[in-house]
This record gives structure tokens, sequence and C-alpha cells, in this order.
């Protein structure tokens, strides 16, 4: 068995003046050993909930379902039992190092703090030995000054390479990795994703890649579930999502990208905005108003996950009678 | 005669350290940059983080002051327009600014937002005024009975939107937009990209589009300059730059691309890796004992690239 975590019907919901909102709603997901499953969506769309619902960091949100991680059940363990694997069994990688990190300590004591928590037998001596080979394994030349430097004294990508040694401090089986490049320059992008990559295959981790580029998606991603409005609406592999995607939404997200468009050409643009928490249509199929001149009738009034092709799972029938407004065919993604 | 002239532009900035503040060496964010924009063309500045090409945006439209060189704005000299003197080259050159939550006084409605240029240089009545800020929101795809409201109550698209509306209020000819869609989600960026094409149309508009997204760049630009440590590296037209790059920074750069095809990663994979490689090779060809770049040197009629001073 490798299935590494297995969320089945995840709800977070939050208290807004009285009521409930799901910002996770109904999520279903697996993630297995040595492998990258991205999660895609815009903002609003519940990915960072999803993230903040496994490693247990939403301390006033309602959860039902279950979240198993190595068989354990996640949801409504005690805050001691979480402490234990956090950081330890599950790392994260946040989207801002500068925010993530303390400035008043040396990254060093950053590192050291990981496993002065979780590895309590080390040695000074022998932990300093391991925050070393760390800031080496996360490709920081010169470990030795930048473990007594401070945080604002190096560059975003040394930070982030900082942020990610603690990440995996304690070689972790599931890590969790918010947007890890959004804040950094297309090339240092690519280092970072690189060594994320390596890490993957060092410790055999699982990985959940959470990010609205689709570029990197498509460069790291061994599956995709695609989210919109805290559910997720479409979940293949890679190359069958990026060739033949189904639900509406993640066609009219692929057709909306720069890099593959003719320049200059008019890109495409989904009517409408993303609806926010507390106006989330409860019924029906959340895409709907976004693609009106799609009968109703095509919608279900509870939508599923269909099983569209072995392992590629579709919310919603409407994938079946979507097209674009105004161009002759769309249905083929051509790279 | 162009629209824009960039003459050898110099933003350095002074540095006081140490005991007593004594003057150390300034920090140069821009270190002679020369380009030119012609009317209702987009020119686009691309670099990494601290490359300057915000300082060059910035120090264009007056925000950062110019250690050296001149800017022309129809054969006129920017430099020496003092404050408080005719200051109309301002109605005709505009900013649209990154962040949409920011740019935007929350403590004013769009009303005031978009009729602040139109206050500060045209005459208008208050019913004018009202009528001419309905149709410049409807112009942007806003509905013109959202004047009265705040911008706390429109969505990130929406308020870019507004920010644009202010910039195009007084029908300016250039409009330097640093980074306009990157603060927002995907399906929003195509519709702000898709409007500002639109207008550019319309009022025969140019752009200096500053951004890291090189997807950007590519769909909006017809004339593109790559900054690296304040100076170009190169500079051309999309089709130079992105089908003949030459400087090894730009080659770099453009290999970081994610490449949208996941069919595609070995192959990635190999070309990244000659590619780094053949950077640092060559790094000290390219680049003096400053880490800097040499003058450009002209390869075609518009294609210009930083090449090293022998072979």
């Amino acid at each position: 068995m490798d299935e590494l975590l297995q969320i089945e019907h995840l709800t977070t919901s939050f208290k807004i003046s009285d009521d409930y909102y799901a910002a996770v709603d109904d999520v279903s997901l697996t993630v297995r050993k040595n492998e990258i499953v991205a999660i895609v969506g815009e903002s609003g769309s519940g990915k960072s909930a999803l993230a903040f619902s496994i490693m247990g960091l939403h301390n006033r949100a309602s959860i039902t379902g279950t979240i198993r991680f190595n068989g354990q059940n996640l949801v409504g363990l005690p805050p001691s039992k979480m402490n234990s694997l956090r950081g330890k069994e599950i790392g994260m990688i946040f989207q801002d190092p500068l925010s993530a990190l303390n400035p008043l300590m040396i990254v060093g004591a950053q590192i050291e703090e990981a496993l002065i928590l979780h590895q309590p037998s080390l040695s000074k001596k022998e932990r300093k030995h391991r925050v070393i080979e760390l800031l080496t394994q996360v490709g920081i030349p010169s470990p030795d000054l930048v473990y007594e430097n401070y945080p604002h004294e190096l560059s975003g990508g040394m930070r982030q390479r900082v942020v990610i040694a603690i990440a995996v401090a304690n070689q972790p089986k599931l890590l969790i990795a918010d947007e890890p490049t959004t804040a950094l320059d297309v090339t240092i992008q690519l280092q970072i994703l690189d060594l994320i990559r390596k890490l993957k295959n060092d410790i055999e981790a699982g990985i959940i890649l959470i990010t609205h580029d689709l570029g990197v998606v498509a460069e790291m991603a061994d599956r995709v579930a695609v989210m919109y409005a805290g559910q997720i609406v479409e979940m293949a592999d890679i190359y069958t999502l990026l060739s033949n995607p189904k639900h509406p939404y993640t066609r009219s997200l692929l057709q909306s990208v720069t890099s593959t468009a003719e320049p200059k050409s008019t890109l495409y643009t989904i009517q409408g905005i993303v609806p926010s928490l507390k106006n989330l249509p409860r019924q029906g199929c959340r895409f709907a108003p976004r693609i009106p001149w799609i009968s109703e009738s095509a919608h279900e009034e509870q939508p599923e996950m269909h099983e569209a092709a072995p392992g590629h799972y579709v919310r919603c029938s409407c994938y079946n009678h979507f097209y674009f407004p105004d161009k002759e065919d769309s249905n083929v993604w051509r790279f | 005669m162009a629209l824009l002239e960039v003459e050898q532009l110099k933003v350095h900035f002074p540095i006081r350290g140490g005991l007593f503040g004594r003057k150390a060496e300034p920090v140069k964010a821009v270190d002679g940059v020369r380009f030119t924009i012609e009317e209702g063309q987009t020119y686009g500045l691309v670099g990494e983080s601290g490359s300057g090409k915000t300082t060059t945006g910035r120090a264009i439209i007056g925000l950062n002051p110019i250690t050296s060189g001149d800017v022309l704005f129809q054969g006129r000299s920017l430099k020496r327009i003092v404050r408080g003197s005719n200051q109309s080259f301002r109605r005709d050159i505009q900013m649209i600014f990154q962040d949409p939550y920011s740019s935007l006084n929350p403590k004013k409605r769009v009303i005031d937002i978009v009729a602040e240029p139109l206050r500060n240089f045209e005459r208008m009545s208050g019913q004018e005024e009202k009528r001419a800020v309905q149709e410049l929101l409807e112009k942007v795809g806003l509905s013109p009975d959202s004047i009265h409201k705040y911008p706390h109550e429109f969505s990130g698209g929406q308020r870019q939107r507004i920010g644009i509306a202010r910039a195009i209020a007084l029908k300016p000819k250039l409009i330097i937009a640093d980074e306009p869609v990157s603060a927002l989600d995907l399906s929003v960026q195509a519709q702000v990209l898709n409007f500002m094409r639109d207008i550019q149309k319309e009022l025969n508009l140019a752009y200096l589009l500053i951004s890291h997204d090189l997807g950007i760049i590519r769909h909006m630009c017809d004339y593109i300059g790559i900054m690296y440590k304040g100076r170009h590296v190169e500079q051309g037209t999309t089709s130079d730059i992105f089908g003949n790059p030459q400087h090894i920074y730009t080659k770099r750069l453009l290999s970081a691309i994610p490449d949208m095809d996941p069919n595609n990663r070995e192959k990635q994979l190999q070309l990244r890796a000659a590619v780094n490689l053949e950077y640092k090779e060559a790094y000290n060809r390219f680049f003096d004992e400053q880490g800097l770049a040499y003058p450009l040197k002209p390869l075609s009629e518009t294609h210009y690239a930083a090449m090293p001073e022998r072979g």
C-alpha cells in the first residue's frame, strides 16, 4: 500500500456571523509515496484552506470527513498528537519566505528548532552538523557562513531554500508546498522547482503542490486536481489533463493563458467573477453562472464526480455539453 | 520623431553609511539605459527583481530623480521641467500600478478617484465631470452606476480597471504599466490584457510594459528590452528576442519559462543544463569585472545585444 494520504469527503467550514460557509467542500484526494499532486485554482478556490486543513492549522473551522495519513485519521486528532506530526511527518513550504522566517533569529537556529522539537536525542554538535548538511542539500553555497546569517541578509531564492530546509529537516513523508515559487523570479523559480523534484527523490516523499501557475504544474506534477469555489472539478494525471481537459473551468483556464496563445490575439476570458465564500451557490453546478450560454438542463442538480476515463474524474455532467461561444472548435488543447 | 526617447538614463541612489554618514559607493539602479518608443507601440521591459526596470519607469514619469542622461517626450526634455512650471506633459504620460489594492485610496469614491486627473487639468462642471467619469467607467467595462462606490466593493480585476480608467481619463499618449496584472488571477489577467490592447487601438496609446512574466511580454509587446543590473543586455523586436536571442543572459531567462507540454520535460531538462553550462563558461566573456553587461552592439537594424568586446 503506497497511499500516503487519503482524503475523503473533507469539508472545512468557517463561521461567519452565525452561519457556516464551506471553503473546502466535499474534497476527496489521495497522494501516494513519491508522487507530486498539484492543486490548481484561483484565489478563493479553497486550495490553501485545503492545505491548512491537512496541517491542522485551522483552529476555528468545523471540519468533517476524513484525512487519513498513513492510516491515521487527522480530523479531530488532539493538538498534542498533531504537534508531533507537524514538522516531522508532514512538512510545509510557505509562499512568502520572508514572513515565514523569524527576522530576529539566525537561519541556523531556525532550522535547529525543528530538530530540537522532533529529534531531542541529538547533541548540540550533531544538530549543527545536520543543519549544515541540510543547507548543503538545499543547494546553499558556503553553508557555514549562511548558518550565521539573518533572513534579511539573504536573497529571496536563498530564503526559500532555508524554508525548504526547515520543511525537510525531519525527512517528512508528506510535503505541502503552498505557492513555493510565486514570490520568486523565473530563473530562481526553476532552481527551486528542481530542488523540490530532487528532494522528492531523496526522501521519497509525497508532495502536494499548490499553485495557480499552469506552467509550474505542467513542469512538476504527476497528477492534478483543479479546484473551483471549494470543490475539485477535475482530476487526472498531468498528460491527460493538459491534452484532454474536460471540465468547462479547466478548459477555460487553459484557453486564457498567454504562453500558448497567438501573440497579440484576443485572449479568452471567463465571464463573471469567482463567487465569494458567502455567495457560493449551495445547489447545482457552481461554474454554471460563468457559462450562461450552456443550457440549464446540461447541469446536474447535485453535481457529482464522474469517471470520464480510468483515473480521470470530472464534476457535473455539463462537461459533455460544453463549447466555447465564439470559436468553432476548441475541444482539443493543442501544444 | 519618436514619442519617447530615453537617452543614457542613469539613476543612482546615494548611500550614506558608517561613521559620520560618509558617502559610500551609490547603488546604480539604472546605469545607462537607452531606448525609444514610437506612438501606438508597446515596449516591454523585462528583468529579474533588482534589475532596474521599475526604477526606469518611475524615472520617466518623474517619481525617481534622474542622475544623468535624459528623457525626451515628443522631443522635449522632461528633465528640465521644474515643479510648478508647465507640466502639460503630465497629461500625456500616465501610470498603471502593480497592486490594485494599494494604488486606490480606500476613503475615496470611484468618482473622486477617476475624476482626480480631470480636476487637475480640465475645468469641468459637476455635471460634465460626472458624465465624463461614467463614460470612462463604461469604457473599462464597469457599470456607470458604480461611481459612488468605494474601492473595497470591487474585485481585484475591477479595481485594476478603475486604475486604468483613471490613467486614460486625460487621453494620454503613453502609459507606463508596471506589472499591471501580476497581482491578478489568471482569468482576470486575460480580461485586463485584452482590455489594455483594446484601448491601445482606440486611443493610439503607447505602452511601456514592465513585467517579469515573459508570457505576457511576448503576448503584448512590439519591442523588448532585457535588463540586468541596471543595464540592457539585449534589445529587439519580439521575434528578435524570442526567435534569435544572442546574449547568454537572455538565453538563460528564456529557457527558464515553464513549458506547457509535460512531454517535453526530459528535453527541457537537457536544454536548460546546456544553457546553464554555456552561461557559466561564457560568463567572464559577457560581463566585466563588476559583473555588468557591456554596451549594446547592433546586430541588425532592430536587434542589439551586449556582446563581448572581442570575438
